[in-house]
């Protein structure tokens, strides 16, 4: 039987990874990957608790998770592609025109 | 035994493709690197008895969402992306920033006590067959947040048509030189 903490803690290690390829790239792309690493870390802690917990309640919630990962992601690449025919480039950096 | 090597392997894996997903300088390697992760994730949930979950995992994540993301990388020309350049006291600030937080995430862990359990037991579970299980708890306790979870999969549907339609007045002239590649700060 694995205990519960080495779930948590691979699963507070993903979310990290995710949160340095977040804030470490430039890349848009690379960085909608690294939230779904870090909805990946979410999903790992939801299951393990749901399964320790005896209840299906996180994996409900799992379930849902992935729903909305598949939205943001086609919606965030939807803007990539957008913002990539006006700009040529998919660099946040270049991406300031919003900006008082 | 077994089902520690199983997790120690799956750990492994994830964490070193993971490392290598967001390291890695061509985004088609990072986004393989992913689908390795997915499917030690799908590992893991069959280790945690979620087996409709680790199905789930493999055909959505790695068949539908990691497939979307290829298409992205390839419409979008890889050869502005290989132009990164180093940002390094901002990279080195991020890693700084993931590290604490992955310290003190794991230095509460220990603090952590499970709360009252439910009714679905493993034999439980393992009786009804999981999709069972699942599906009854989401078709009655979570009726409603799964038809909103349609409705965004709508949303989600719509807007991506929308955003990726092409122009219609020709305005998808490129303004970058002969070569399309332009020049980054």
């Amino acid at each position: 039987m694995i205990p519960l903490s080495w779930y948590l803690a691979l699963a507070a290690i993903l979310f990290c990874i995710g949160v340095c390829g977040f804030l470490t790239r430039r890349n848009v792309i690379i960085m909608f990957l690294s939230i779904e690493l870090m909805l990946n870390g979410v999903n790992l802690n939801l299951v393990a608790l749901s399964h320790f917990l005896d209840s299906v309640r996180g994996q409900a919630f799992t379930f849902f998770i992935i729903t909305v990962a598949a939205a943001e992601a086609a919606i965030g690449l939807g803007i990539a592609i957008a913002l990539y025919r006006s700009r040529r480039s998919v660099h946040v950096d270049t991406i300031n025109h919003l900006k008082g | 035994m077994f089902l520690q090597l199983f997790f120690g392997y799956c750990a492994l894996m994830i964490v070193v493709s993971g490392l290598l997903a967001i390291s890695l300088r061509n985004p088609v390697h990072c986004v393989l690197m992913v689908l390795v992760l997915f499917f030690h994730m799908a590992g893991l949930y069959l280790t945690l008895n979620a087996e409709f979950l680790a199905a789930v995992q493999i055909i959505v994540y790695a068949g539908a969402i990691l497939v979307l993301y290829l298409f992205v990388l390839f419409l979008v020309s890889l050869r502005e992306e290989l132009h990164l350049t180093a940002f390094v006291p901002n990279a080195w600030l991020g890693r700084i920033i993931a590290a604490g937080l992955a310290v003190g995430l794991i230095a509460t862990i220990p603090a952590f006590s499970l709360g009252e359990k439910g009714a679905w037991t493993v034999a439980a579970i393992r009786g009804a067959t999981h999709t069972k299980a699942l599906g009854q708890e989401l078709y009655t306790s979570y009726l409603l947040p799964f038809e909103i979870a349609g409705l965004i999969l709508l949303v989600a549907l719509i807007g991506g048509l929308v955003l990726a339609r092409r122009d219609e007045n020709g305005a998808d002239t490129p303004e970058s030189g002969a070569d399309g590649k332009e020049v980054l700060r």
